[in-house]
């Protein structure tokens, strides 16, 4: 079966190509990048003028929510919402129901998502035993049963005598260790501590709340010789932390969502819960300094933290409400409309954010259109003009802080090996 | 009368022309108290819910009494917990009320933003009567119109504040309210009780009580609750009372016509020494008093209001 | 919004007439000037009940009672305006209950004010009778209220407005009629 994409501007960071190129894909892997190019007859053609062709965006940070939470999010409705949002792949968070801490249930999601989901499926295996933090989870079968990474995402582990055990003990499966920095202790706080929880006499959790644990995790990583990976970094003595620990070589690496890169605090004031996920929304200052590690590389790549609820967890009080907002859907036409098209990001560099980045920190295949690759692949419309309308999402969450929003530049088309899978 | 508002969430909302017509109102009917009838046939007809989660018999009292007194029909609401207790949501009971047809909901809630969400989904008025640590705007309005009677005037006045700072929507109510009546606002109290950025709510910030009540024209003292010392705020209550209680001794250096105000209930022995509580410094009752005429007020203006 | 002048009807003379010939019809039906007490209906029946009440106590020697009725909160039309009115205070400072009162108002029109004054001096005690005073009797009354003392009867249609200045608050005594 042969697929022909002609004329898109392909950006392919891992090939070093950023240029007008046709790409022929045969039996669902890429066969030839090149200009002009004839594929045999029979083939089917994608017209791509105008667009650009990108190796398939990867989100390394996503729940699922199955199993157990299935009506909250499901794997067929949360790949789907994957797809439409230009995702090729996605990782998906342990902290479901069992917790995916014992290869059963690492069997079940990825013998699920065979029959079910519509993108690749990567399962990453929690740390500790049902998330407890006291007792280690079958790192070793987890591991061997698939699950690309290893983390406890939506806990902090406190213990980190337990933690330093946990990175030695994964050594050998070459898996990084992923943490949700966030000392469960100064943690407490339904916000972000600063002017606006002063105001609004809401609870506030201070920045130290990360930053306390980022500086531990990177001091146990530097003990190990793990891989420890900060997820949603969103403070700037956080980003201070990593680019420090880069330097002296501590192989860490850090993600952010869209939502940390675009939103402060001010927008809680409206006490509207759709604002409300851990971690917080930060200040300006913040904010800056994630952009500014985005663009120069200190954060490696850009995760949503997609993490659905169902209405009736996210309406109500704010200091009640589940935190959690979906990103899936917004956050590739958010970042282009946002960051490329001001300049503030490059598309290559965008591309190497939300692709080849997530696939060379969890050692996927996938991040590049070199021939021989799985046929992954993301193709945006520039041009494209968005509206945020969450009653349209394809997730089962509809909770987003961007609901009403507009701008320029959003997916156009995302194949999964070749196979159309969203247009 | 430039009142066109709705609901009365917070001082922050409002002007100085708007306070000040609050506080001329419940002057002209702080009278009806002395009356031998206590009844005027203004919010006849008019229906007041109290829906109060959290248990405060001294505030829903106050609003009762406003309401009755303006012969509206006023039915008193207790909810337990909040929508995490295995009861119905906030949203669910509001909508259950209004299908009741009220005039005006007061709500009590222990979540900050729970009156503006209230707000946004009923047609009636909603009064804010206390939300978590955001705002308490009857309790300012009250503690103003104590100040303007004894002071004649509020311009230009020093008022400290002092306590548990950073779990209070009293204290913030009235910072935001003082500071448009052009009052100078100081907070007091240990570091741990002072929250973040304070000062840029336009308030000087003291860790000295001495210091901070010298010059004073009114000090305003907060209750202490009992919980800061499980969360490390403070050490024990004997040593906060030491440090941060007002006693005769310490007022001899403060002005000869301060005002010691209290929201109340005291904490006798705590915050205020008995006989600061009972001296003839203290105007804790007349705030009392004044609560139920600014409680009128605000029922009278918003009950006759069409709204925005 | 505006509205014009049409006549003068009464000028600081006739005004100030009027008064004391009404302060001696109430001294004449009380039989004397002791035991009175005149309510002013806020704000210029007040000022004019404080100047018939001078005149009682020029003519007879001994001062009324004086007091002051804000009749907003007996309104019948609150809620059917945009804002509420304003509410003013209410000061009577002598007891109600057993007495003569005599209601004093500017003008008379649809009878609601006065209607108002009755229910609310009720709620402050049982006077034994309760008459009124007003300076203009301008018609078209809404409720079966009637006067006892009258400063001028004056017949106008409801397309005017029957404007009473007072020195005390608007620095001429005069009574005019305007229209709109």
């Amino acid at each position: 079966m042969n697929l022909l994409i002609k004329g898109g501007r392909v950006v392919d960071p891992a090939g070093g190509t950023d240029a007008v190129q046709d790409v022929w894909i045969a039996d669902g892997r890429i066969h030839k990048v090149g200009r002009g190019l004839k594929a045999p007859a029979g083939a089917e053609t994608v017209d791509a003028t105008g667009k650009v062709v990108c190796p398939g965006f990867i989100d390394m940070h996503v729940h699922l929510r199955e199993p157990g939470f299935e009506y909250k999010e499901t794997i067929a409705s949360g790949t789907r919402a994957a797809a439409a949002g230009g995702f090729t792949a996605v990782a998906c968070m342990a902290n479901t129901f069992p917790v995916n801490d014992n290869r059963a249930v690492t069997d079940y999601i990825l013998a699920r998502a065979k029959v079910e989901g519509v993108v690749r499926v990567y399962p990453i295996g929690a740390v500790t035993r049902n998330l407890e933090g006291t007792q280690l989870a079958e790192l070793a079968e987890l591991a061997e049963a698939g699950c690309v990474a290893f983390s406890d995402d939506g806990k902090c582990v406190m213990n980190a005598e337990l933690y330093r055990r946990a990175m030695e003990y994964a050594l050998p499966f070459g898996v990084p260790v992923i943490s949700h920095a966030e000392d469960c202790d100064l943690g407490h706080g339904a916000m972000h501590e600063g002017f606006v929880s002063t105001e609004l006499g809401l609870s506030g959790q201070p920045a130290a709340a990360e930053e306390v644990m980022v500086a531990r995790d990177i001091i146990l990583a530097e003990l190990t010789g793990a891989h420890l990976h900060v997820a949603h970094i969103s403070t700037a003595g956080s980003v201070r932390l990593v680019r420090d620990a880069k330097a002296r070589g501590v192989r860490v690496t850090a993600e952010v969502t869209p939502h940390h890169l675009l939103l402060t605090d001010e927008v809680v004031r409206s006490y509207d819960s759709n604002c409300k996920m851990a971690p917080p929304l930060r200040g300006k200052r913040d904010v800056e300094a994630c952009l500014e590690a985005l663009v120069d590389g200190t954060i490696d790549c850009v995760a949503t933290d997609h993490a659905p609820h169902a209405l009736s967890e996210k309406e109500g009080e704010f200091a009640e409400a589940a935190n959690g907002i979906v990103g899936l859907e917004t956050a590739v036409p958010l970042l282009l409309d946002r960051l490329v098209r001001p300049g503030v990001l490059d598309l290559p560099t965008l591309v190497t954010r939300f692709s080849t980045g997530p696939a060379r920190l969890l050692n996927l295949p996938g991040g590049s259109l070199a021939p021989g690759a799985a046929a992954d692949i993301t193709i945006l419309d520039l041009e494209r003009t968005w509206t945020v309308d969450p009653a349209a999402f394809r997730s089962r969450g509809r909770s987003t802080p961007f609901a009403g929003f507009t701008g320029t530049g959003a997916p156009w088309m995302t194949l999964v090996g070749g196979v159309t899978v969203a247009s | 009368m430039s009142w066109k508002r709705k609901d009365l969430l917070g001082m922050q909302d409002l002007d100085a022309a708007e306070i000040i017509g609050v506080l001329d109102t419940a002057s002209s009917m702080k009278e009806i108290a002395a009356r031998e009838i206590k009844k005027v046939p203004t919010l006849r007809g008019k229906t007041v819910v109290n829906l109060f989660y959290e248990s405060s018999t001294r505030t829903r009292t106050s609003f009762e009494i406003a309401g009755k007194w303006l012969s509206a029909d006023v039915i008193n609401f207790s909810a337990s917990g909040s929508s995490s207790d295995k009861g119905e949501s906030l949203l669910d009971t509001a909508r259950n009320i209004e299908a009741m047809s009220p005039d005006v909901v007061v709500v009590r809630h222990k979540a900050a933003g729970a009156p503006a969400l209230l707000a946004r989904h009923l047609r009636c008025g909603v009064v804010n009567a206390g939300d978590g640590a955001h705002e308490h705007p009857t309790q300012a309005l009250l503690d103003l119109m104590t100040i303007r009677e004894k002071k004649g005037h509020l311009e230009g006045l020093n008022v400290t504040i002092v306590g548990d700072i950073t779990h209070s929507r009293v204290a913030r109510s009235d910072i935001y309210g003082m500071r448009k009546m052009g009052i100078t606002v100081t907070v007091a109290g240990p570091p741990t009780l002072i929250p973040a950025q304070c000062q840029e709510l336009g308030v000087k910030v003291s860790h000295r009580l001495e210091e901070a009540i010298a010059h004073a024209d009114v000090i305003m003292m907060l209750r202490l609750q009992h919980e800061r010392m499980q969360g490390g705020f403070i050490p024990s209550l004997r040593e906060y009372s030491r440090v941060w209680g007002l006693s005769l001794a310490k007022l001899e250096h403060c002005r000869p016509d301060v005002l010691i105000m209290h929201p109340g209930p005291v904490n006798r022995g705590v915050e205020l020494a008995p006989e600061v509580a009972d001296s003839p410094y203290s105007v804790i009752l007349d705030q009392v008093a004044n609560g139920v005429a600014v409680r009128m007020a605000v029922l009278y203006m918003l009950a006759g209001s069409k709204g925005a | 919004m505006s509205s014009r002048e049409k006549a003068q009807v009464l000028d600081e003379t006739g005004l100030d007439r009027a008064l004391t010939r009404i302060a001696h019809e109430i001294v004449e039906q009380a039989g004397g000037g002791q035991d009175i007490a005149l309510v002013g209906i806020k704000t210029r029946g007040v000022t004019l009940a404080e100047r018939i009440g001078a005149k009682i106590a020029a003519i007879e020697g001994t001062k009324p009672s004086v007091g002051a009725l804000d009749i907003t909160l007996y309104r019948d039309d609150l809620g059917l305006k945009a804002e509420q009115p304003v509410v003013r205070s209410t000061e009577i400072s002598f007891p109600i209950q057993g007495r003569t009162v005599v209601l004093v108002d500017d003008v008379l029109f649809t009878g609601r004010t006065i209607r108002a004054a009755m229910d609310a001096l009720m709620d402050l005690g049982r006077p034994h009778i309760i008459r009124l005073a007003v300076l203009v009797d301008r018609g078209h009354r809404e409720l079966p209220i009637r006067p006892d003392y009258i400063g001028k009867n004056l017949p106008t249609s409801r397309r005017e407005t029957v404007a009473v200045l007072l020195r005390e608050h608007d620095g001429v005594d005069r009574v005019v009629i305007q229209e709109e």
